[in-house]
């Protein structure tokens, strides 16, 4: 506790500033070092493309960062306990075959996407129970669920890719609600629901307080089985869900889709000011995280950087960004 | 009033943790409205006591009526929901949630089936709560910013704000000042006043003959007895906490203290340590006392190189030396035992021997491998000197005592050869047998020319060791006693709570 005591002024809002309180201006407070580092790519890439700042290429950033962004708020709710959560990737490809494969079997396709949300779930579910029952740490946990269920999407498709046609799954994949692609609808409802849960509802409390003092929440009667089960369940329906909206977007489902997504949800939420000691971090933050990845593989692109360059650079915008951070909240102690 | 059934009762309460009897059967019976007092040295088992109490443990054996009927006290939730309440001695508050989120923390107005907080209801209530207690913190301020004397009121306030029917304080004075330590007195009469019954955990003797009813006692896990506050005196409770005399446990160095070897000049670091000066002799104990965050375990820290010094110097021998990190502390003759066993003193998965010679294997180096005979000697001479009590050096020391393991980690640092020891709360957490020889051990090291600096937090400790007291008080030294007579337990606290200033405050005890 006291290690970590520095990291927790800058969440404070002073007293008498009450203007300070409004959420959005305590949001871009709270956030300001980030948010300079997203506003600094937009304008460069702005500048140095003249593609980047239209409306279509916008939008299509955000289609392309929606499914890393929905695994991202899920690997949020572990962070936020001390957990992690590697098995998102392989969870993803599961759910995404099921669905594809539910759909093959004929079964309507309303049952068919709750499936593939459903096993995500399940599969997440399974993780929360090894770990609280079996007392085996997260890591190892979800290490070995992303081997299995990597296994599972072999093992169901033989390891070869199916595609289907149907119209609706591919409105869901593909599809615009006005000038708003679908994925990108799904992904702000994600948003929204996600940020409300863990700031309006005791849950949400409790999962800050399991990360803060695991020992105070259990002092205060806090069951934090429970509550380290409901969050990886969660993790494993988020990664569900971006399994289906991964198999609407292709209208298939490959076995090997979503092999290192894990790491790119994880840089996100690590963007997005999430502590690795628990307990800090908000949903609004990891999802500028998630901008910040998907606007620096855009503009990259844009540019013609070579995909290998491009991981150089965005593992020193990670690094670099997150050292920023921690030296701001020394500065505020 | 005898022959009234008490609100509590604990009968025959046993408790083992892996290598210690943690509680053997031990009794306590607390009636309605009463103050009762739990006293016992540490490791006497009154925490083990209170947690079972509250639900944090599960005892071995043994059997609780509550109210007349028995139950069974399986976790916190079924504590709290017959009335019982907890301050735990360890801080329990989450430092990354505000002061109106931990007071509601476990029992939030919730509405609807989504369990949906209101977040202006909480902190309405949560400065209520404050309010009514006098406390001048904002419910919106984090917990992770407030000083360990505000948070230990909010954990106070958080345990008051329920409706209890007995509410259980462990240490709760610890990081109290005078005045905050006379509010509470006074919160507590007023619950005695409303049949609230509680039981009060501490060390400092006036404090229970100015509130407790009943007084209990344990010593090592066992149950001593139970007197009324009234018929007890301070000698008989001491005698009974420590099973014999207090001239048998303590032994103060005999000789003279030597030249002057050590000198600090004007050290601060962080928040905690402030323009910080003095200096050690050649053989002498001296204590340093201060009450939980007055900075001196940050002190200590920053002159072994593991906090940074802002400003300030540091003399060996009136030679000015330099210390970054703790490599060159050593290198100083400097041996730092920590306060924390479990986590900075030693590694406990790992064996008796290998946690002695660890941090002298270069001299025990031959070719290039560490020459197993000379470590298996100097791991011997330890284990005897001391009196290690261990079946095999290769014992690993998890499975020791407590008692044990800080001989191990002493002997670490004397095959160091060190000439200036620092020892961080030496004796917490081990039984009587095994202080009163650390204690030895220290005396014998006094005499033979190392100086020590001993960090504690216990009066008596400080009391009948120390040459010379230091007492600090919020990150600067606010006193010194020099003299035999001046170290006494009035003039430490007076000075480990800020001075005189606070002193009109005793009186109203």
């Amino acid at each position: 506790m006291k290690a970590n005591s520095q990291s927790y002024s800058q969440l404070a809002p002073k007293k008498k500033d009450s203007w300070k309180k409004l959420p959005v201006v305590h949001f871009v407070i709270s956030n300001s070092g980030i948010l300079i580092a997203l506003i600094g790519l937009i304008l460069f890439f702005a500048l140095t493309t003249s593609t980047f700042m239209t409306t279509s290429n916008i939008l299509n950033v955000l289609r392309q960062i929606s499914i890393n962004a929905i695994i991202a708020f899920g690997m949020t709710f572990t962070i936020l306990i001390t957990g992690i959560d590697l098995s998102v990737g392989s969870i993803l490809a599961a759910s995404q075959v099921i669905t594809i494969g539910l759909l093959f079997m004929g079964v309507p396709i309303v049952p068919a996407l709750a499936g593939g949300i459903l096993i995500g779930g399940v599969l997440g579910l399974i993780n929360g129970f090894v770990i609280t029952k079996g007392k085996i740490p997260p890591f190892i946990v979800t290490l070995s669920m992303m081997i299995m269920a990597r296994g599972f999407s072999y093992v169901l498709t033989g390891g070869r890719p199916m595609s289907f046609n149907n119209e609706i799954l591919s409105f869901i994949g593909n599809g615009y609600i006005g000038p708003i692609p679908v994925p990108v609808i799904i992904m702000v409802i994600c948003l929204i629901i996600t940020s409300f849960v863990l700031n309006k509802t005791k849950f949400g409390r409790h999962v800050y307080a399991v990360g803060g003092n695991r020992e105070a929440a259990r002092f205060s009667g806090i069951r934090i089985s429970k509550i380290e089960m409901m969050v990886y369940t969660i993790s494993g329906l988020l990664a569900g869900l971006s399994g289906v909206i991964l198999a609407a977007r292709m209208s298939s489902a490959q076995p090997t889709s979503g092999s290192g997504f894990e790491l790119d949800a994880i840089a996100a939420v690590v963007l997005g000011g999430t502590s690795f000691s628990g307990g800090i971090g908000k949903i609004g933050g990891v999802f500028i995280g998630a901008l910040i990845i998907g606007v620096l593989n855009n503009g990259l692109n844009l540019l013609h950087v070579s995909s290998y360059w491009q991981m150089i650079i965005k593992g020193l915008v990670i690094v670099t960004a997150v050292y920023v951070d921690s030296l701001k909240k020394k500065k505020r102690t | 009033m005898e022959n009234i059934t008490p609100l509590l009762q604990m009968k025959q309460i046993s408790k083992s943790f892996p290598g210690v009897k943690a509680l053997d059967q031990v009794r306590l019976e607390v009636r309605t409205g009463e103050v009762h007092a739990l006293l016992g040295e540490n490791g006497a088992g009154k925490s083990t006591l209170i947690k079972i109490l509250g639900g944090v443990l599960v005892p071995d054996e043994g059997e609780i009526y509550f109210d007349g009927t028995k139950v069974e006290i399986k976790d916190v939730s079924f504590s709290e929901s017959i009335g019982i309440s907890v301050i735990h001695q360890e801080l329990c508050l989450a430092p990354n949630m505000t002061v109106a989120e931990n007071i509601v923390l476990g029992r939030e107005p919730s509405k609807g089936p989504l369990q949906l907080v209101n977040t202006k209801e909480i902190m309405q209530f949560g400065q209520k709560i404050l309010d009514q207690f006098e406390l001048d913190i904002d419910a919106g301020e984090y917990v992770g910013n407030l000083t360990v004397a505000q948070q230990q009121m909010v954990e106070i306030a958080k345990a008051l704000s329920k409706d209890n029917r007995i509410i259980v304080m462990d240490e709760p004075t610890s990081s109290l000042t005078e005045k905050e330590v006379v509010k509470l007195l006074d919160t507590i009469r007023g619950l005695r006043q409303k049949g609230v019954s509680v039981i009060y955990i501490s060390h400092r003797m006036e404090e229970l003959f100015a509130i407790a009813d009943k007084v209990t006692i344990l010593r090592d896990g066992t149950y001593v007895g139970t007197r009324n506050m009234k018929d007890t005196s301070y000698q008989e409770m001491v005698q009974m906490m420590v099973g014999r005399e207090l001239s048998e446990i303590y032994a103060k160095p005999t000789v003279q203290p030597g030249e002057k070897i050590f000198e600090v000049r004007n050290l601060s670091s962080g928040t905690r340590v402030k323009n910080v000066s003095f200096s050690l002799c050649k053989g002498e104990i001296l204590g340093f006392y201060g009450l939980v965050g007055s900075g001196r375990t940050e002190l200590m820290r920053t002159i072994f190189g593991i906090d940074k010094a802002v400003s300030g110097d540091i003399y060996l021998n009136q030679n000015k030396i330099r210390i970054q990190n703790p490599q060159d502390a050593i290198n100083c003759g400097i041996g730092f035992v920590p306060e924390d066993r479990k986590e900075q003193g030693a590694i406990l998965i790992q064996s008796v021997a290998y946690n002695i010679s660890l941090s002298v294997l270069d001299n025990l180096i031959k070719w290039f491998q560490v020459d197993r005979r000379q470590e298996d000697s100097l791991v011997d001479e330890y284990i005897n000197k001391l009196s290690i009590r261990t079946p095999s050096p290769e014992q690993k020391l998890m499975n020791l005592s407590g008692g044990n393991q800080q001989k191990a980690i002493i002997s670490k640092w004397l095959a160091m050869k060190p000439s200036i020891l620092i020892l961080d709360e030496p004796t917490r957490g081990i039984d009587v047998g095994a202080k009163k020889e650390i204690y030895s051990i220290m005396s014998a090291l006094a005499q033979s020319g190392v100086s020590i600096i001993m960090v504690s937090s216990e009066l008596p400790e400080i009391i009948n060791m120390s040459t010379r007291v230091i007492t600090m008080n919020q990150g600067e030294i606010s006193g010194e006693l020099t003299m035999e007579s001046e170290i006494t337990q009035e003039n430490i606290l007076t000075h480990a709570t800020g001075g005189l200033k606070n002193e009109s405050e005793f009186s109203k005890l």
